[in-house]
């Protein structure tokens, strides 16, 4: 059998003789993703005005779009909790903003279960786009004109941003359910 | 296949109140957040204990990346020098001419700036930075305007120092961690800075707007003395800032000001030094309510 077809014994994520998805590998990469996404904007530049679109945020909602079923709607709490520690944010706004954008899907896709990837780039964007305005207000800054108009260029890449982040999204995911040698 | 989540939950007690519960702490979970938004902006420094645990796990990293930062800047800043090197090279020239020029007349200045102080009986007194460390990120997802430096209180920093790099002002220290602290940038919209013109005594506040512009405010209106290119320092109102470090530079006029620039951008800015705070007692002085006296509250 080998002979005639060598993948004969494997699928798309590895032979599967003496091999099986590993349950801590399955159920880490999601959530240890999304924290280290929310820490990204602090490293690569000490800026003037804010320019980096909310990676953890985008992340968690590729998450959620790509592989639904995999994070609890109640996801948002604990990882909106961890990313209030770094995005310099009044701490209780990433919770709120996130478990808000969890809910806000859940209900979508109840109304829209079938989707293509153009609808769900639609979906993440406006919540990325909602939840950076209302951040900005709920940040304790003086508003003003100039404030807002410096949040365009923020939507606007993350709107760029999203498919970059749903296609690395789907590598780990396949990543996640990498079969591994099973010991013993 | 559709979600897995739209379909129906099945007639499965234990399925329907699996579904059921997962709604149910999501929406708690948004009121918590919602109960510790309204409590963080009430009181801005309630939760800066574990803000400040976190900041130091990630110094180390952040202080690695910020390295990283500093060459590859320095590195595109080569290479854009040689493509440029032939008319730079002229520009230069002229430029050190007029230095040169400059500097004579600056040595002129000084000995007899060194001559009048003489004569006050002031002494020169230079301050040594608290500590010098890197500015190693910042909250570039956020709107308010926040930088992290990589040093904390273990190496003397405490709220309120300024910071400035070589170029001029950056910002004050809001909150110490051990190894790291959070710096609020001029541009947050927080931020109200007292200036005056560097060559006369027109005075303004410096406020952020959130989107690395400063609004310059002036104190005596009237006829609007600024020009595009003026520069601004600080004048040392509010005891913070040492009086003569450049802030701003004049970009655009408007009704009440003007709209600067500032001087030393903090994405452009490696090494930082922090500084003390420059009059202490005034900022005790000012803290202290009207009904107690100073004498008294230091004493306390």
């Amino acid at each position: 059998m080998e002979r005639a077809d060598p993948r004969s014994r494997r699928d798309a994520y590895g032979s599967r003789i003496n091999r099986a998805h590993s349950p801590l590998l399955a159920y880490a990469v999601p959530w240890t993703t999304i924290l280290f996404a929310s820490l990204l904007p602090v490293f690569p530049i000490a800026s003037a005005a804010p320019i980096l679109p909310p990676i953890g945020l985008m992340a968690m909602l590729a998450w959620r779009l790509v592989r639904p079923g995999l994070l609890p709607v109640w996801a948002g709490f604990p990882l909106g909790m961890f990313n209030d520690l770094f995005s310099g944010q009044p701490f209780g706004s990433g919770i709120l903003l996130w478990s808000l954008a969890m809910i806000v899907i859940e209900a979508v896709e109840t109304r829209f279960p079938w989707r293509s990837f153009v609808q769900d780039w639609l979906i993440a964007v406006g919540i990325v786009a909602c939840s950076i305005v209302a951040a900005a207000c709920l940040s304790g800054a003086s508003l003003g004109v100039p404030l807002f108009a410096a949040l365009v260029p923020q939507v606007l890449l993350s709107l760029m941003l999203y498919p970059i982040i749903a296609r690395m999204v789907s590598t780990l995911d396949r990543f996640r359910l990498l079969r591994v040698r099973i010991l013993g | 296949m559709a979600p897995p989540s739209s379909r129906r939950s099945s007639y499965s007690r234990r399925a329907q109140y699996g579904v059921f519960t997962g709604y149910v702490i999501a929406g708690v979970g948004a009121l918590i957040g919602a109960i510790l938004l309204a409590l963080s902006l009430w009181r801005p420094a309630s939760f800066n204990g574990p803000r400040t645990v976190a900041q130091d796990a990630v110094a180390p990293a952040a202080e690695a990346s910020a390295e990283v930062r500093a060459e590859s800047q320095n590195l595109i800043e080569a290479i854009r020098g040689y493509l440029r090197a032939g008319s730079q090279n002229a520009e230069l020239k002229q430029e050190v001419e007029l230095a040169r020029i400059r500097l004579a007349e600056a040595e002129a200045i000084k000995r007899e700036n060194a001559r009048l102080k003489a004569l006050l009986g002031l002494d020169q007194q230079e301050t040594k930075p608290v500590a010098v460390a890197r500015l190693i990120g910042s909250s570039s997802a956020s709107a308010r305007r926040f930088a992290y430096l990589g040093a904390g209180s273990a190496d003397g920093v405490r709220v309120g120092m300024p910071v400035r790099s070589p170029r001029g002002v950056v910002g004050r220290v809001l909150e110490v961690g051990r190894h790291s602290s959070r710096v609020l940038l001029l541009t947050d919209s927080q931020s109200v800075l007292p200036v005056r013109l560097s060559d006369s005594n027109v005075v303004a506040y410096a406020e952020g707007r959130g989107d690395s512009m400063l609004r310059i405010r002036l104190i005596n209106l009237g006829v609007n003395p600024l020009e595009k290119g003026d520069i601004f320092v600080t004048s040392g109102a509010g005891g913070y800032y040492r009086p003569g470090t450049a802030v701003a530079i004049v970009a655009e006029k408007t009704g009440d000001g003007a709209l600067a620039r500032i001087i030393s951008d903090p994405a452009a800015t490696d090494y930082v030094a922090i500084e003390e705070i420059w009059q202490p007692q005034a900022i005790r002085a000012a803290e202290t309510p009207v009904e107690q006296s100073v004498a008294d509250a230091d004493g306390a």
